[in-house]
């Protein structure tokens, strides 16, 4: 049960997670995803999204199976590497989790201060996307009262403003209009072709549909990483082979897109 | 740096508010103790030096103020030839009687008393002079004399100082503890109100000194502010102690003073509670993140 190339961006083989005691919330999960590669991750609510978007920028632990993210086996990482790795990860969390006593401004430049890049830089940088964004006469508006959409936007901000070499999103258009929904998309695509591997986690079928990339279906606590044709027929239980062929896969349709 | 604003709302919680006033109150006792551990110091020193260059020689009265003469003589020539002596001075009548007075009243009839003839003997500084060899000699030549060294008392009473101040050191010490115990509970506090926050630094890539050197500044600003606190309170408590004692002290203690040294020693207590602050808050920090994913 070899995946090729250990030079994927996300490996899991067979992870499975559970709370507790509780019963498995994700089971025997195996996928690759390959550089450049944009996913969609679908599924019902409560199947797993969020728990396997935790697992991939490292908020959690799997009780058992491998993960590796960017060639680095996590199992034997330790502490001390996790902050190098998590600065290649841009993350679009469900609920934003901006921190509420900084201005829009502060919460997407903390990034970039936190790996140490200079104020001068910084400054515009961050005003450019949130320009681009739309959230320019919010530079300096808290998120408390900025809408929800707003709230969205800088979350999104935040989680591109590094150029992450892996974007992770949860849900990131759940709550703005679908013209600004569609502007975040080719956001996230332009950063795609600039090399970031993109996975999306939403509900919203038409984007998916209307954008076309491979999707990884999550059903109770199971990845289905076939292709729409395949899912048709396809089983739940895909496992480790449906994971290979997903990685390949997504390489071939990132360079059909390129 | 001071101006750097901080990524976690630190200074907004209630510890923020509650912190400075309690380091305030730590700088407050050990400016005191501080204050009281110089001076004794000061003190023990000063008996030590001006105590241990002299020694009295006392001679018996004999029955005849000739012989009485004579005796007081012979004394001082064998003092006056000893090694290590600067000069050997008798005590004259009135100075003795001023001795005595406190004890005998003001023209206590103390004419009557068969009073010993005291010699003062200023010793040559840094002369270690055998006080034992002394008095055999003098026994010998004149009987009837004893000499004091002053060694006894003043061990004693240096040995007393040199306890109160142990003491005072002790105090020290838990007052630093006791700041630092503070400290650590404020952050570890701190972590767990901000804990989404930090989590959420962490995922962006944070590492821990990243947030340490948030507490560890935050530590170090209100470690100065209340130091700063405490010290103002300090001084008119230190000066109020200062001039009662200089009202009372009519002879019996010597100088009380603190000098411009203890001074600058009092002023530096903010410095070293703030740093003891914010060592303590970076490595409670630092401790607490490591047991987190």
């Amino acid at each position: 049960m070899t995946i090729e190339g250990s030079d994927c961006v996300v490996r899991f083989e067979s992870v499975g997670l559970r709370y507790g005691l509780g019963p498995e919330v994700l089971q025997d999960i195996s996928f690759a995803l390959a550089p450049g590669s944009f996913h969609f991750l679908l599924g019902a609510s409560g199947a797993g999204k969020s728990t396997l978007l935790r697992l991939m920028y490292l908020a959690l632990k799997p009780s058992r199976g491998l993960i590796s993210l960017f060639g680095h086996n996590m199992a034997t990482t330790s502490r001390r590497q996790l902050p190098a790795l998590r600065r290649r990860i841009g993350v679009v969390f469900q609920d934003f989790r901006l921190l509420h006593h900084l201005s829009a401004f502060d919460n997407v430049a903390l990034p970039l201060r936190v790996a140490g890049v200079r104020e001068n830089e910084i400054r515009k940088h961050v005003v450019e996307l949130l320009t681009w964004v739309g959230l320019k006469d919010h530079v300096n508006i808290r998120p408390t009262i900025l809408s929800g959409g707003q709230q969205q936007r800088v979350a999104i901000a935040r989680a591109v403003i590094a150029r992450p070499k892996l974007l992770l999103a949860d849900e990131p258009t759940g709550n703005v209009d679908d013209r600004m929904a569609m502007r975040l998309m080719h956001l996230f695509e332009e950063l795609n072709k600039l090399g970031t591997t993109i996975v999306i986690a939403t509900h919203n079928e038409t984007l998916v549909r209307r954008l076309g990339h491979p999707r990884l279906r999550l059903d109770a606590g199971w990845l289905d990483a076939g292709t729409p044709d395949q899912q048709a027929a396809g089983k739940p239980a895909a496992g480790v082979f449906a994971a290979a062929t997903s990685g390949s896969r997504a390489k071939q349709s990132s360079e059909s897109a390129a | 740096m001071w101006a750097r604003r901080s990524d976690l709302p630190l200074d907004h919680d209630a510890l923020g508010r509650f912190l400075p006033w309690l380091i305030a109150f730590m700088v407050y006792l050990a400016a005191l103790a501080l204050a009281g551990m110089l001076l004794l110091n000061a003190m023990a020193a000063r008996w030590d030096k001006g105590m241990s260059d002299t020694l009295t020689v006392q001679i018996a009265p004999a029955d005849s103020p000739e012989k009485d003469a004579q005796r007081v003589r012979a004394t001082l020539g064998i003092i006056r030839s000893f090694p290590g002596v600067a000069r050997a001075q008798p005590l004259d009548e009135g100075r003795l009687m001023d001795l005595l007075e406190p004890w005998l009243g003001p023209g206590g009839g103390a004419e009557d008393l068969p009073l010993p003839h005291l010699i003062d003997v200023k010793l040559k500084t840094g002369a270690r002079v055998d006080a034992a060899a002394l008095a055999k000699r003098l026994a010998a030549a004149v009987p009837g004399t004893a000499v004091d060294d002053h060694g006894v008392w003043l061990e004693r009473l240096i040995r007393l100082v040199r306890t109160v101040e142990a003491l005072a050191t002790a105090v020290l010490l838990l007052i630093g503890l006791a700041t630092a115990g503070t400290v650590v509970f404020t952050t570890r506090t701190g972590l767990s109100i901000h804990h989404e926050a930090i989590e959420v630094l962490h995922l962006i890539g944070a590492q821990d000194t990243y947030v340490a050197r948030q507490f560890a500044g935050r530590a170090l600003a209100m470690g100065l502010r209340g130091g700063v606190i405490g010290l103002v309170f300090a001084v008119p408590t230190l000066l109020g102690i200062g001039y009662l004692a200089t009202r009372m002290q009519a002879g019996l203690l010597p100088d009380v003073s603190l000098d411009p040294h203890h001074w600058a020693a009092l002023a530096g207590l903010p410095l070293v509670v703030a740093a003891i602050a914010m060592v303590t808050a970076r490595l409670t920090v630092m401790r607490t993140l490591a047991r987190m994913l």
